[in-house]
């Protein structure tokens, strides 16, 4: 019996000591309310060191999982651009040395490596990322630690943060002048397919909202998750649909299935083309299937001319582990390390407050393969002209519209009559 | 088994120093942070240690409870975030449709932690008592508890507006009251992870020295005998299974405020084959192994996978591999071994992954 009541015993005492332990810190910690709450990231003094003549810089992309295929390419750019930089004297003098992160197409590992890169590696940015998903892990992180996150592809928009620059498109820059196009087209029936995540999901309902406007008809909408491949019975569906055209916000490799259901039903770009958002001239030749006469909307493509296009696709086939192709994600993910550049030596430091100070004082640009590009310093989006390819033979794209200039970043679309003001404020609220 | 109870408690009392004294003041906030989500996981281990190891019910899903609790604690963190709003994402995919339902109760804090603790208790009691009652065991409900891990991992990917979905649940501002980012509210977060590992080694150690203990592995070896004998096997398994799914929800809840996002990925299939993993690696039948295991496969994720990102899976497996092939009760049988080499003495024998007689009803 005693023994029974040592053991109770010992279980008290270790249930005691932690819980007292845990109240004690309890007491000297932050509350909801608390004025210190708000000054959060004022706890985290950063550890970046800019003694000597390097700089650390963090590179966070999947090397590992399902986005491996499409993340390294980003990753590899990254590297390219280091080096260019590096070979033209680094920033502010110091060169750059980067810590290679693997998010291994896991959210959770994104948010840990964030942690990782800015308090045991004490880098001064992070460059990287591709879903949504592994965005909206780092967010918070580089929130509460005041760290920096360069973001490089297109994305659903209705975000900002004083923590990361988006370089990708926002949704008034990549899906609206997409559907500028459809309307331009004279399309009056559309179908939505898409996978089964944050960014179709969003991307779509702004779809409705805006076709709405246009008079344009939605005739349906589908979803598979991402690691699923099997299009077979959505496809079916469009065909019973019969529409116009076809608004695909497939990701990944889940858009091989969706070709081969799609020719397998008897669909053809002549009588049902698809736009889509996520088929770059990386992905096009990796279908399966010839997708010749079908459309995507980005604003880069390998056969835009401007003056800084040939020198960039030129070091690209000429990198090791290159593709040998260019494409918008990848020519986003050069951008970022080069307007990082461009802040920092604007800003004179490397300290995050002042490069966000820099951002706002004047206007950063950058000559980028797809033009000279601005930065707004208030929502970190940059400018971008939009563009529509048709896929070729080659898997290049002809580009068959192009804006009329520049379109200025607007993540919130402020500037959209159409879009319901009081959802915008529910989303700023909410991120707020 | 261990024939010296003090010396396991003693191991208890070390480990608790190591865990709640040492570590919180030898090691950087990023890998005590790392510390308290390999304690959520050895939480969980140390469950399926007791079912599996003890038990030998090879419990595959426990995906399914870690979410439960996982889930029950971020809607409650998402909600508390968001004050009287709707949850941001929410807001997203249908901008005027209100709360669901289910997220209601987890308002409340009292609810919450009940959920943690009642959910898994009463998802476990009946699904274990229609399995075991039915004498559904062996390998059909190791498939079976699989299973039931891919299925759920599916529904919160594809209920995107009402969990998540693939992105998952995260950006948690307070965590009942406190707020995430302080460094001191974290400290203590990671200590109540810790002190709930101690307590749940604590409860298994007095479990396996119980006469429930004994029954547990007569039952693991010998279900009929134990039949014969006038117990209920069925019965005997339940309460195992019911606790290490319990175990599975604490792990889950706390993993949540640790790691600040839950996602499907974390529960699903290849999840809950990890906790297995780390279980079989520490040696599943004994008191440290699962939790020790668990902690190890977490800490080469982290290391390992930052260095090395290609090999790291392949060092894991080639490590499973050797172990299975070589020291069948685990890593933490290996002193044991070496001692028994030098001093010939009674060999234990391995403790069956399935035990035999199951074994020989999937043969039939």
């Amino acid at each position: 019996m005693s023994s029974t009541s040592k053991r109770m015993r010992a279980l008290v005492a270790t249930g005691a000591i932690g819980t007292t332990m845990a109240l004690v810190l309890a007491g000297c910690g932050a509350r909801a309310g608390d004025d210190t709450a708000a000054a959060g990231s004022s706890a985290a003094a950063s550890c970046v060191d800019t003694s000597g003549d390097t700089i650390k810089l963090g590179f966070l992309n999947s090397l590992t999982g399902g986005m491996a295929i499409s993340e390294k390419t980003v990753s590899n750019v990254l590297h390219m651009a280091a080096d260019e930089i590096n070979a033209g004297g680094g920033i502010l003098d110091k060169k750059i040395e980067y810590v290679q992160e693997d998010g291994a197409t896991d959210w959770p590992t994104f948010a840990e490596k964030t942690e990782k890169l800015l308090t045991q590696d004490c880098v001064a940015a992070i460059f990287g990322g591709w879903t949504s998903s592994s965005r909206k892990a780092v967010k918070p992180v580089v929130e509460k630690l005041n760290g920096l996150f360069f973001y490089p592809v297109q994305y659903e928009g209705l975000e900002s943060s004083p923590n990361i620059y988006y370089t990708g498109a926002t949704t008034n820059q990549q899906i609206i002048p997409a559907m500028d196009f459809l309307a331009a087209e004279g399309v009056k029936t559309l179908f939505l397919a898409g996978s089964d995540y944050v960014f179709p999901r969003t991307a779509n309902a702004i779809i409705k909202l805006y076709a709405a406007k246009l008079g344009i008809k939605i005739v349906g909408e589908e979803y598979v998750p991402l690691d699923k491949d099997d299009w077979t019975s959505q496809v079916a569906k469009i065909v019973a649909a019969k529409p116009d055209f076809i608004f695909n916000t497939i990701n990944g490799s889940s858009n091989v299935g969706f070709i081969k259901a799609y020719y397998d039903a008897g669909l053809t770009p002549a009588k049902t083309p698809i736009i889509s958002v996520s088929i770059a001239e990386e992905e096009a030749p990796a279908m399966g299937h010839e997708v010749t006469g079908n459309y995507a909307s980005w604003n880069y493509f390998q056969s835009l001319e401007t003056p800084t296009n040939p020198k960039f696709i030129e070091s690209w086939k000429a990198y090791p582990n290159s593709s040998g192709v260019t494409s918008d994600p990848m020519e986003a993910a050069y951008i970022s390390l080069y307007l990082y550049k461009a802040l920092v030596e604007a800003a004179g430091s490397f300290d995050v407050n002042a490069v966000n100070a820099a951002a706002k004082a004047k206007p950063i640009t950058f000559d980028a393969p797809e033009g000279k590009v601005t930065l707004d310093g208030e929502n970190h989006h940059i400018s971008k002209p939009g563009h529509i390819g048709r896929i070729n033979a080659d898997n290049q794209f002809d580009i068959v519209w192009a804006s009329d200039k520049f379109i200025e970043p607007d993540p919130y679309l402020e500037g959209y009559d159409w879009f319901p003001a009081d959802i915008r404020k529910q989303l700023t609220d909410a991120a707020g | 088994m261990t024939k010296k109870p003090w010396i396991s408690l003693s191991g208890i009392g070390v480990f608790a120093v190591l865990l709640l004294a040492v570590a919180p003041l030898v090691l950087s906030d990023h890998w005590l942070n790392n510390l308290g989500k390999y304690c959520c996981w050895a939480i969980a281990a140390v469950g399926i240690g007791l079912a599996w190891g003890r038990g030998g019910m090879l419990v595959m899903g426990q995906g399914v409870f870690f979410a439960l609790g996982a889930y029950s604690m971020a809607m409650h963190l998402t909600l508390e975030t968001a004050g009287d709003r709707v949850p941001g994402f929410m807001v997203l995919y249908d901008p005027l449709a209100p709360l669901p339902m289910f997220w209601e109760p987890f308002r409340s804090t009292g609810f919450t932690l009940l959920a943690i603790v009642l959910l898994p208790v009463v998802v476990a009691g009946a699904l274990g008592y229609a399995l075991f009652k039915r004498r559904v065991k062996g390998a059909y409900f190791a498939i079976l508890t699989q299973a039931l891990a891919v299925a759920l991992a599916t529904l919160i990917s594809s209920t995107i507006r009402e969990t998540g979905g693939d992105t998952g649940l995260s950006d948690f501002k307070y965590f009942f009251g406190f707020v995430l980012n302080d460094p001191a509210n974290r400290l203590m977060v990671y200590l109540i992870a810790a002190t709930l590992l101690i307590v749940c080694l604590l409860a298994v150690w007095q479990f396996y020295r119980s006469r429930f203990g004994e029954l547990l592995v007569a039952t693991r070896d010998a279900e009929e005998r134990v039949r014969f004998l006038g117990y209920d096997p069925a019965n005997v398994k339940l309460v195992a299974f019911v606790v290490s799914a319990l175990m599975a929800s604490i792990g889950g809840a706390m993993f949540v405020p640790i790691v600040g996002i839950i996602t499907p990925a974390e529960i699903g299939a290849a999840a809950s084959i990890l906790m297995i993993a780390g279980v079989a690696l520490g040696g599943r039948a004994s008191l440290f192994g699962p939790a020790l295991g668990a902690m190890a496969v977490g800490w080469g994720q982290s290391s390992l996978g930052s260095t090395w990102p290609d090999g790291w899976t392949y060092i894991l497996g080639l490590l499973f591999v050797v172990v299975i092939l070589f020291l069948p009760n685990g890593l933490s049988s290996l002193p044991a071994r070496l001692m028994r080499r030098q001093r010939p003495g009674p060999v234990e024998p391995p403790a069956p992954a399935i035990a035999p007689a199951e074994l020989e009803e999937v043969k039939s």
